[in-house]
C-alpha cells in the first residue's frame, strides 16, 4: 500500500475495556472545573509551551476523559504553567489547577 | 527555709519548661550552616546588640506594630507581655528588698505574699506593693480584653479572630486564669496579714465578709500554683511558644538570617514565633470572598507545628503578600510557602527538552524588549510599547516576539523551582545575545524573577520605570489641548509589594492624569486584583469576587483604573464599568 502513496492506517479506537480513569475521578474530586471544558481548543491556541513543542492542552483534557494516562506523562511535562490557558478559558476550567493536580497524581502513582 | 508543698507544681513546671526550650533551640540552631551560626553569634559581640535589645523590648513586649495596626489590640498584647514582665521584674526586686531573711529559692518572688507577712512601713515598700497591684491591674485589663476579642472580636476592631487547636485552647484557658488566681491568692493572703496595696487590700476586705478566708487562701495558692504547671508544661506545644521563640528570631534576623529557598531550622523559628494573634485574617482577600481559612498563614503555622499541613493549604493562596505586610512578627511567610511547595512537587529530568532546539539570535541593539505571556493576551500594551520605541527612534530587540519562553516565575509558584532553572538558563542566553544595555519588561511578574533569579549584568526595568526615566529626561511631551482625565493607580502585587516599585509610575502618571490618591488601598497595602498565579484552587468565581471588591474599593464614580500590569489589566476587565489602562497606553495615548 505504501508504494500508492497511502499510509497504514492507525488505529484510533478508545479502548475504554483497558484505559485507566482513575486520574478523571481524582481530578473530578480535587477539581471539579475539569468536567466544564468543551474542548474548543482555545488554550492550545494560546499556550506558549506550545509555539515549541507538542504540547496540547485540549488534547489532553480529551485523554483525561478517556483514561490515556501514558500520552499525559509525556506531554504534561512540557507546561510551563503560565497561566495563558486559563485566561482565554471560556468555559472558566481552573486549568492550572487541573494541571498541577495531574503532575502530583502521576507523580504519586510512579508514571 | 521558706518552703510549702504548693510550689512543686509551678517548680516542676518552670524547669520542664527550661530544659525543653534549651534542648529545642540546642538541636534547632545546630542544624545551621557553620557561617549561619558565625554571623549569628557574631550579633552578641557587636553594635547590633544594642538594636536586638531595643527590638525586643519594642516589639517583644510593647508590640509598637500591633499598636499601629489596631491601638485595643495592641494594648491587649502588651497588657499580657509588658504586664507580666514588670510583674516578674518588680516582684524579684521587691522580693530582694524586703525579705526578712535572705531568699534562695527561685518561687519565692512568685509566691512572696504567702511566705512574707509583713506590713509594710517604711515609703519604698509600700511604693513596690502599689507597683506590684498597678501592674496585676494592668494584666487583669488585658485579660478582660483578651475575653471579649474571644467572643465579640469586631469590639477590638478585628473582623475575626483565630481558631484555636486544642493544646492552643487549654494553654489560652490556663493564661486566663492565672492572673485572676493570683489576685486572689494574693487577696486572700492580704485579709490575713494586710500587708497588701489599694487593689489586693479592698477585695481581700471584701472577701473576708463572705468566705473562711484561712482555708480558702490555701487552696487559692494551690490553685494558682498548678495553674502555672499547666501553662508551662502546655506552652512548647502551643501557640505561647512565640513568646520565647520571638527573641531568638529577632536575633536572627538581625543577623541577617532568614527562610530562603528550602525550609531549614531558621524557618521553625519563624513558624514558632507566630503568635497566632489573627491580624492576616482580615486583610486576606481570598478569605474575606471565599471563607475558606487554609490559606491564612496564623492557621498554616498551627497546622505546621502539629506537621498536619496538606496540599490545598500551601497552594490555595494568591500569594500577594498581603499577610506578610501586616504580619506584627515580621515572618517571610511568602518563602516559606513557596519552600514547601518546592517539596511537593519533583523534579522532571526529561522537561522542556525543546528549548534546545530554539535558536538564538545574536543582534545589536539598545533595548531589550520582554513582554512576557500575558502582554500577549493584551496586545494594546505592547502595541504601545512598541510605537514609543519607534517614536524616540530607540533600537530595540522584541525578544518574545513570537511567543514566549516563559519567565520561570510561574513554575516556581508552582513549587516547580528546578524545572524554572532550564527556562531561566534559555533566557539569559537569549536575552544577553540582543547586546542591549536595558532589559524593558511590561510584565510585573517577568520583572520580579529577572531582578531574583536572573543575576543578569544588564539594567532590568519595568516599562513603568523605563518611561518615568524617558519623561525625566525630558523626552515625552504631553499634548497640551486635551483635558486630563481622573484616574486612580492601582500597584500590582509583584511590582509594588514585591518588588518596591511605588513611585516612578505615579510620578509619571500624574504629568498625564488627574490621579486620585485618596483609597487606602495604595502602596504597601495595595489589594490584590485577584488574578494571581500563586493560587492553584481559586476558581472563577473567588477570582471575579476579589476582582470586584478590589476595582469598587479603589475606583470612584468620575475616575478610572490604570495599572502597569498585564494580568491585573486582564482582571479588572472583567469587572469594570469603564477601560481599564496599562500604563504604556496612557503614555503612548497623550504624548505629543
Amino acid at each position: 500500500m505504501k508504494s500508492f502513496q497511502y499510509l497504514k492506517k492507525i488505529d484510533r479506537t478508545i479502548d475504554y475495556d483497558n484505559n485507566d480513569r482513575a486520574l478523571f475521578y481524582y481530578l473530578m474530586r480535587v477539581e471539579p472545573t475539569v468536567a466544564l471544558c468543551i474542548a474548543c481548543g482555545a488554550c492550545t491556541a494560546t499556550c506558549s509551551a506550545g509555539n515549541f513543542s507538542t504540547l496540547d492542552l485540549h488534547k489532553i483534557m480529551l485523554s483525561i476523559r478517556r483514561g490515556e494516562k501514558v500520552y499525559i506523562a509525556k506531554e504534561i511535562t512540557q507546561c510551563v504553567l503560565c497561566g495563558k490557558c486559563q485566561l482565554v478559558c471560556p468555559k472558566n476550567v481552573n486549568t492550572r489547577g487541573v494541571i498541577l493536580q495531574i503532575m502530583s497524581f502521576l507523580q504519586s502513582s510512579q508514571l | 527555709m521558706k518552703f510549702d508543698w504548693f510550689v512543686l507544681p509551678f517548680s516542676i513546671g518552670l524547669i520542664f519548661l527550661v530544659v525543653y526550650l534549651i534542648i529545642q533551640y540546642y538541636l534547632w540552631l545546630n542544624k545551621l550552616s557553620a557561617s549561619q551560626l558565625k554571623s549569628f553569634y557574631r550579633i552578641f559581640f557587636s553594635k547590633k546588640i544594642f538594636l536586638v535589645i531595643g527590638e525586643i523590648f519594642s516589639e517583644a513586649l510593647l508590640h509598637i506594630r500591633i499598636f499601629k495596626t489596631n491601638i485595643l489590640l495592641g494594648f491587649m498584647h502588651s497588657s499580657f507581655a509588658l504586664g507580666w514582665f514588670l510583674l516578674i521584674v518588680t516582684g524579684a526586686i521587691e522580693t530582694q528588698l524586703f525579705a526578712s531573711k535572705p531568699i534562695n529559692h527561685l518561687y519565692e518572688p512568685i509566691f512572696f505574699k504567702y511566705f512574707n507577712t509583713h506590713v509594710p512601713t517604711d515609703k519604698l515598700h509600700k511604693i513596690f506593693t502599689f507597683l506590684m497591684d498597678l501592674w496585676l491591674l494592668y494584666v487583669l485589663s488585658g485579660i478582660f480584653l483578651a475575653i471579649v476579642k474571644r467572643f465579640y472580636s469586631r469590639i477590638l476592631g478585628i473582623k475575626k479572630t483565630t481558631k484555636l487547636f486544642w493544646t492552643d485552647q487549654v494553654a489560652l484557658y490556663s493564661l486566663w486564669l492565672i492572673f485572676p488566681l493570683r489576685l486572689l491568692a494574693e487577696s486572700s493572703s492580704t485579709a490575713i496579714f494586710h500587708h497588701g496595696s489599694f487593689l489586693t487590700n479592698t477585695l481581700g476586705s471584701y472577701l473576708e465578709q463572705h468566705i473562711h478566708l484561712s482555708k480558702a487562701s490555701y487552696a487559692l495558692w494551690w490553685a494558682y500554683s498548678v495553674d502555672l504547671f499547666i501553662f508551662f508544661v502546655i506552652l512548647p506545644f502551643s501557640r505561647y511558644m512565640h513568646i520565647p521563640t520571638e527573641i531568638v528570631l529577632i536575633a536572627l534576623r538581625r543577623a541577617g538570617l532568614k527562610t530562603e529557598k528550602k525550609i531549614n531550622s531558621i524557618s521553625q523559628f519563624e513558624i514558632h514565633s507566630c503568635s497566632s494573634c489573627g491580624i492576616c485574617i482580615d486583610n486576606c482577600q481570598l478569605q474575606i470572598v471565599s471563607n475558606r481559612n487554609n490559606m491564612i498563614p496564623a492557621y498554616l503555622f498551627q497546622k505546621e507545628r502539629h506537621k498536619k499541613v496538606l496540599k490545598r493549604d500551601l497552594y490555595d493562596c494568591l500569594m500577594c503578600g498581603r499577610c506578610e505586610t501586616s504580619c506584627p512578627v515580621r515572618i517571610n511567610i511568602l518563602n516559606i510557602k513557596l519552600a514547601r511547595r518546592n517539596e511537593k512537587l519533583t523534579k522532571r529530568k526529561d522537561a522542556f527538552h525543546y528549548l534546545q532546539q530554539l535558536p538564538i539570535e545574536t543582534k545589536n541593539t539598545e533595548v531589550a524588549y520582554f513582554a512576557g505571556c500575558m502582554s500577549h493576551l493584551t496586545p494594546s500594551i505592547i502595541r504601545s510599547m512598541l510605537k514609543i520605541f519607534e517614536k524616540f527612534q530607540i533600537s530595540y530587540e522584541f525578544i518574545d516576539k513570537d511567543g514566549t519562553v516563559c519567565c520561570g516565575r510561574p513554575l516556581m509558584l508552582a513549587g516547580k523551582y528546578d524545572d524554572a532553572q532550564k527556562l531561566i538558563e534559555k533566557n539569559i542566553q537569549i536575552i544577553l545575545a540582543s547586546n542591549a544595555n536595558i532589559l524593558i519588561t511590561s510584565c510585573p511578574i517577568c520583572y520580579k524573577v529577572f531582578n531574583d533569579e536572573y543575576r543578569l549584568p544588564i539594567t532590568v526595568m519595568h516599562h513603568s520605570q523605563w518611561l518615568a526615566q524617558l519623561f525625566h529626561n525630558r523626552k515625552i511631551d504631553i499634548k497640551k489641548s486635551t483635558t486630563k482625565i481622573s484616574a486612580v493607580y492601582h500597584d500590582p502585587c509583584d511590582l509594588g509589594r514585591g518588588s518596591h516599585i511605588f513611585d516612578e509610575p505615579r510620578m509619571l502618571l500624574q504629568q498625564f492624569v488627574n490621579l486620585s490618591e485618596t483609597s487606602p488601598y495604595k502602596k504597601e497595602n495595595s489589594l490584590c486584583c485577584g488574578g494571581s498565579l500563586g493560587n492553584f484552587y481559586a476558581n472563577e468565581n473567588d477570582r471575579v469576587k476579589i476582582a470586584r471588591h478590589a476595582y469598587y474599593q479603589l475606583v470612584h464614580e468620575e475616575s478610572c483604573l490604570i495599572t502597569s500590569c498585564p494580568l491585573c489589566k486582564k482582571t479588572f476587565q472583567k469587572v469594570a464599568e469603564k477601560p481599564v489602562f496599562d500604563i504604556a497606553e496612557i503614555v503612548n495615548q497623550y504624548m505629543l
